[in-house]
């Protein structure tokens, strides 16, 4: 991994980074957790794991719950608010703590300007790498061809769009061929997606349909709640396509099986 | 109309399994979108044209009264008159009563949604009166007795098989051996059967895009020019508004209208815009007669208070519906009440209750294009959030939802715990469903994976892994 501006930083204190690690890379998928962190640590960051995380409090409040999101907001800010940056593999969860977190804890004396000050550390992960740390390349091969869908808090959220391809087109080998309607959300929506799932399983329809049409054999995107929900329905589907979070194959770590993919030998 | 917003669920299912109308769905997503997007990118100060128009209606909503009462007084002194409706019930009975006291047999209508918020032509044809919806979309619903199924394309989810049908079936006084098979014969059709009407009319009611405080006039956008044979045409114009359509110059109104049509069609302007200022005076060529303006209420001054005050800045585009893609699955019928999509999982609830219609703000991934293209920046998401937040406070959505989300909080609450539970489930979980991959069902997952296979973990938890490679590190 190159950065134009790491040479002459190296005499100064790397930057501490809280991982944000969110719920489902936790429970499902731990390997986009590890590749994170060698991101990080290849883009020159100290990276912390804050044992008192969880959740971002995102099913709470998109449910209306909105007593017990602000309690997790405020776990979440106790445990991270003293990192210089808080990054997430993920566009949603930093969403939540970069743009809703100011807006929960607003009317709180105690805990709106802590909520504001954090707000200004966050970042996801790949925006974190090309905005902040100034990464253009990394050190990667993927022989085959991929295609990159748009999750929806990170486009419209966080303005994440160039960054992700910026990065693939110097993994070694890699052809990204961009699908139709990238940028249309995939179905999942957290809770909608059982909530709703007649809907849910249109638009995911819609979206395989787009995901097919490139003849990619590896499906990416930066949010592990919508490749769960694309990659359930491609094993449905039974349609041969890989899906994978973009963090693996930056950090040349694609070799577990993919989401959803079956394995004879279990992991150690 | 009786709202079946309850029934949404009901509703969506049927929507999904219409083949018909997936059809003509499909023309929402294609046609709207990339005309806005190409009108948006000729115009290089939209954006800055959105930030006007915002702070315009937020200007005119903080000093609604003093508008409001200023345009009365315009209309009044131009000749008209300004009738004050609370309720839909009352403003029914205003414009039932001008009719009647016009000795009103037939009715003609541009189009307007205030008017179907009100279901004015139920009531009108109760008392025996003939209405006639003017506006083609309008017209072609009105004939199959159907609502509006989008605020701008009220008929988009027909197509032209079903519109020949409807014509062959209702217009029995023309050759039945006529070709239809062209839309501009079907067009030709309407256009030949509604000149009669508008003749015929006896008084024409209107909606309004805009109401102008400084010269009590109200603006309609059209691309038929049914409008304005609607409102000169009869001897009687008749325009329903609701409170919050006021701005206060014109100018004001000219900085909305250039947002308005690119937003809803991607035209820099619609065909016909149409200022309308009292009854016709004495030098005038034509005009009506009496000039009567309804302005209504129906819950709106109560939402001005409140956090949802910036949802009555919407200006009726459908920019939302046309890029959302709940909207582009279910169309518009499947929200149940009169405004579909985004701004109608805020409004419906808003005016008619979180109870009644608490599915429409739930039934949204919040994926945001609606709150990117709307022209006058109304955060849809955050306020469908508000109301979610209301019915949960109310304790109005299903239990096990609510209970759902109290044990997941509770957990997760709890880091400790949550990881000494979660490690235990995921270890579970990994030993059914690594070999395979995904589970093909899933109790308490049947949502999920009536459509989908649900992936499974990989084995155990990122926390214990990172646990043990930290302690191998440290010893190392």
């Amino acid at each position: 991994m190159q950065s134009e501006q790491t040479q002459p930083r190296d005499e100064q204190r790397k930057p501490r980074v809280g991982l944000f690690v969110t719920c489902l890379v936790d429970l499902f998928r731990p390997s986009v957790g590890f590749a994170a962190i060698k991101l990080l640590e290849q883009a020159g960051c100290e990276v912390h794991v804050p044992e008192a995380q969880t959740c971002c409090g995102q099913p709470a409040y998109n449910s209306g719950d909105r007593t017990n999101a602000q309690s997790i907001a405020k776990q979440v800010i106790a445990a991270f608010e003293t990192y210089d940056y808080v990054v997430a593999p993920s566009g949603s969860c930093a969403g939540m703590l970069r743009k809703h977190f100011p807006a929960l804890l607003d009317n709180d004396r105690d805990w709106s300007e802590r909520a504001v000050r954090l707000a200004g550390k966050v970042h996801e992960l790949i925006s974190f790498l090309v905005d902040v740390r100034g990464i253009t390349k990394v050190d990667a091969r993927y022989y085959g061809t991929v295609t990159y869908h748009d999750s929806c808090s990170g486009l419209r959220e966080l303005g994440i769009k160039n960054q992700p391809r910026d990065l693939l087109a110097s993994v070694d080998g890699l052809k990204l061929k961009e699908m139709p309607n990238a940028e249309i959300c995939c179905g999942f929506g957290g809770t909608f997606s059982v909530k709703y799932p007649d809907i849910s399983d249109a638009m995911v329809e819609k979206k395989t349909d787009s995901i097919e049409e490139t003849k990619a054999d590896l499906l990416l995107a930066g949010d592990l709640g919508c490749l769960m929900n694309m990659a359930g329905k491609i094993k449905r589907q039974g349609t041969p396509v890989a899906v994978r979070h973009i963090a693996e194959v930056l950090a040349d770590m694609a070799d577990d099986p993919a989401i959803g993919d079956g394995s004879t030998i279990g992991r150690q | 109309m009786e709202p079946t917003s309850h029934a949404f669920k009901d509703n969506v299912r049927k929507a999904l399994n219409d083949d018909q109308l997936q059809r003509a769905l499909g023309n929402v997503k294609t046609g709207f979108i990339d005309k806005r997007a190409k009108a948006r990118a000729a115009l290089p100060e939209f954006d800055q044209l959105r930030d006007q128009a915002r702070d315009i209606k937020d200007h005119s909503l903080a000093h609604l009264d003093l508008y409001l009462e200023e345009y009365e007084r315009k209309v009044t002194y131009s000749g008209g008159h300004v009738h004050w409706a609370a309720t839909a019930a009352e403003a029914r009975e205003i414009i039932l009563d001008l009719c009647t006291r016009a000795g009103a047999k037939t009715v003609t209508k541009g189009k307007s949604m205030v008017a179907e918020e009100i279901a004015l032509n139920d009531h009108l044809e109760a008392q025996g009166i003939e209405v006639v919806e003017t506006d083609l979309g309008e017209y072609l619903i009105q004939i199959r007795g159907e609502t509006p199924s989008h605020i701008i394309a009220p008929a988009v989810h027909l197509n032209k098989e079903q519109i020949e049908q409807d014509f062959r079936k209702t217009h029995t006084d023309l050759p039945e051996d006529r070709s239809l098979d062209r839309p501009e014969q079907l067009v030709n059709e309407a256009r030949t059967v509604l000149r009669d009407k508008f003749i015929a009319a006896d008084v024409g009611i209107t909606g309004a895009n805009l109401l102008i405080a400084e010269t009590g006039s109200s603006v309609i956008v059209t691309n038929e020019g049914n409008g304005d044979l609607t409102q000169i045409l009869p001897r009687v114009h008749i325009v329903i508004a609701t409170i919050e359509k006021i701005v206060p110059t014109r100018e004001d109104a000219m900085t909305i209208l250039r947002v308005l049509a690119r937003s809803a069609t991607g035209q820099e302007f619609t065909t016909y815009t149409t200022f309308s200022t009292g009854p016709k005076r004495p030098d005038d060529p034509d005009g009506p007669e009496e000039y009567h303006v309804v302005i209504l209420d129906n819950g709106r001054s109560e939402m001005l208070g409140t956090e949802f005050r910036e949802v009555l800045r919407c200006i009726r585009c459908g920019a939302c519906m046309n890029h959302c893609p709940v909207y582009h699955a279910i169309g518009g019928h499947a929200y149940g009440w009169v405004y579909p999509g985004p701004i109608g999982a805020v409004l419906t609830p808003s005016l008619i209750g979180v109870e009644k219609a608490g599915h429409l703000p739930n039934a949204s991934t919040f994926c945001g294009r609606c709150e990117a293209v709307c022209p006058m920046r109304i955060p849809l998401p955050k306020l469908m959030r508000k109301l979610r937040e209301r019915e949960f406070e109310k304790a109005a959505s299903p239990w096990q939802q609510r209970a759902g989300i109290k044990i997941w909080a509770f957990f997760a609450k709890r880091p400790r715990l949550y990881r000494r539970s979660t490690n235990i489930l995921i270890a579970i979980l990994a030993r059914f469903g690594r070999r395979r991959g995904t589970f093909r069902y899933l109790p308490f997952a049947g949502g999920w994976t009536k459509y989908r296979e649900l992936p499974a973990p990989q084995g155990r938890t990122f926390h214990q892994l990172w646990r043990e490679q930290r302690n191998e590190r440290v010893h190392k």
